[in-house]
Parts: C-alpha cells; structure tokens; sequence
C-alpha cells in the first residue's frame, strides 16, 4: 500500500499522458474510409475502459483480500476503485456514443455492444444502491464484496464475449478483428499502449485519492 | 555502392506500391499543413496538464492531512 503515496509513477503517468495527446494528433495513421481523422478516437476511447477494467480488477482482489482477512481498509479500497472505474465507464460510453454518431450514423444504434455495455453499467450501479441500502458495516462490507466478485465476470462476459459473438459494429466482433491487421499499424501502437498504461494509472491515481479521503473518514467517525 | 543502389531501388519501388492506392481517403491534411492542428494540441496539452497539477495539489494537501492525524 506504500504504492499510492509515492510521487514518481504518477509524474510517469502525467508525462506518457502528454505525450499520447500529442502524437496521437500527430504521427501518421492509416487512411481508411468512414473512420478518417476519428481513428485518433482509439488513443482516447479505448483507454477509458482500459482504465475502468484495471480499477475494477483491483477492486475484485479487495473484494477478495476482505473477505479472507475482515480489514475494514480492504473494503474501501473496494468500493473506491469501483466508484472510479464507474466513472471511466462514463467516460468510455459517452465518447463511444459520440464517436457512433459520426461513423455508425446514430448515438445509439442498439448494436449488441452497446447495449450489453449499458445492462453491465446497471450491474455497477447496482452494486451503489446494494451498498447505500444496508446500514450495519461489516454485513455491507461482506454483501458487496461478495456482489463484486460476481459482477465483474458477468462484466467482462458483457462486454468482451457475448458481442464478439453476433454482429456488431464495434471493431472485433463478428469475425472483425479489433486491433487487427485491417484497422492498426505500427504507428499507432507506438501510442496506444503507453495510453493504456498511462490512464490505468491515472485512474488508479484518482482510486487512491479517494481512498485515502475514505480511510479519514472512516478513523474520524471511529473515534466517535 | 551496389548494396545502397539495390535498397535505393527497392525503397522506391515500395513507395510506387504505395502511390498505386486507389481512391484517395479523406484526411484533414490541408488542417496540418496549414499548422493549425498545433493549437488543438496545445489546448488538449494545457487542459491536461492543468488537470494534473490540480491532481497534485488534492495529492499534497492529503498528505498534510494525514500527516496531522
């Protein structure tokens, strides 16, 4: 845990950002029709749901760390990386909707991913209302560990699998490979996965500011 | 010699391949000749940063908080 209160991997984090904003608009991309220029979406798009899945991943491992050892900090950690990465799924499903309009025609078109990713950010919704409902602290803590550790998988079915397996419009489903030969090069990993690290990092950032604001709160009403 | 003219030759036969693509996409070359793209740039640049250093910030005055307890 000593992890979040260093300073370097966050300045790391900053500066591999900085430099994905600016040869993500300028290195050279590959032409192709529909997408032209909003290819550039790739750098920014996809690393929010990289990002969410990272905190989400770590919330599970809490989730998992709580049950098995009862420390209380464990389920913050828990729930502070799950309000995060609720909040890059956002992120994720707004500029996906936005990117849909001007390629696929529609904000919402009813394709399969997007829909199987609304009904998995009801999941994590659910998971707020499930926690604001139980008063008592540790059932709270145990109901929605337990809760996450399920709900993640069905997630990642959601998300990953089961629109990989109809037709969709979304790049890697229905045979269509996502960050295939068809639609990446070389030029664009280059900046693409220092953006994946990056904004993983960023969010984990973000989870652990909030945490620690948490963990005050948390000792303050101990106290009382 | 023979080695730099063989790759010479090569290098462009490969950027002939490349001149045969047809119908041209649509890029916004014209907007990154006129240089105009570095201002979005820099605009994106300054809200980031500025992002980060208010990230800082919340970071620092934590750590004062902490420490305090």
């Amino acid at each position: 845990m000593k992890f979040i209160y260093q300073t370097w991997w966050k300045v790391l984090a900053v500066l591999i950002i900085l430099y994905t904003l600016i040869a993500g608009f300028l290195f050279g991309v590959p032409t192709l029709p529909i997408l032209h220029e909003t290819i550039r979406n790739t750098y920014f798009h996809v690393p929010m749901w990289i990002a969410m899945f990272t905190v989400f991943t770590i919330s599970v491992v809490y989730s998992v760390l709580y049950l098995n050892t009862g420390k209380e900090e464990y389920d913050l950690v828990a729930v502070e990386c799950v309000n995060t990465g609720t909040f890059f799924y956002v992120l994720g499903l707004i500029t996906g909707m936005m990117w849909a309009k001007f390629t696929w025609g529609a904000f919402w078109s009813n394709d399969p991913k997007q829909n199987s990713a609304a009904i998995a950010f009801l999941l994590y919704c659910a998971y707020a209302v499930l926690r604001n409902s139980i008063d008592e602290e540790q059932k709270r803590a145990k109901i929605s560990a337990i809760y996450n550790i399920f709900a993640f998988p069905i997630m990642v079915v959601l998300i990953m699998v089961l629109p990989r397996m109809t037709d969709s419009l979304h790049p890697g489903n229905g045979g269509n490979p996502a960050f295939g030969k068809l639609d990446m090069d070389n030029r664009m990993r280059v900046v693409l996965y220092p953006a994946f690290i990056a904004w993983s990092a960023i969010a984990v950032w973000i989870a652990s500011l909030r945490y620690r604001i948490r963990l005050i709160e948390y000792k303050r009403n101990e106290i009382n | 010699m023979k080695k730099i003219s063989v790759l010479a030759s090569l290098l462009f036969a490969y950027a002939a391949a490349f001149a045969q693509q047809s119908a041209p996409v649509e890029m916004a070359d014209e907007m990154r000749s006129s240089g105009k793209i570095y201002v979005v740039i820099a605009t994106i640049v300054i809200i980031f940063t500025g992002l980060a250093i208010y990230l800082f910030s919340i970071d620092r005055r934590l750590k004062k908080i902490e420490k305090e307890k």
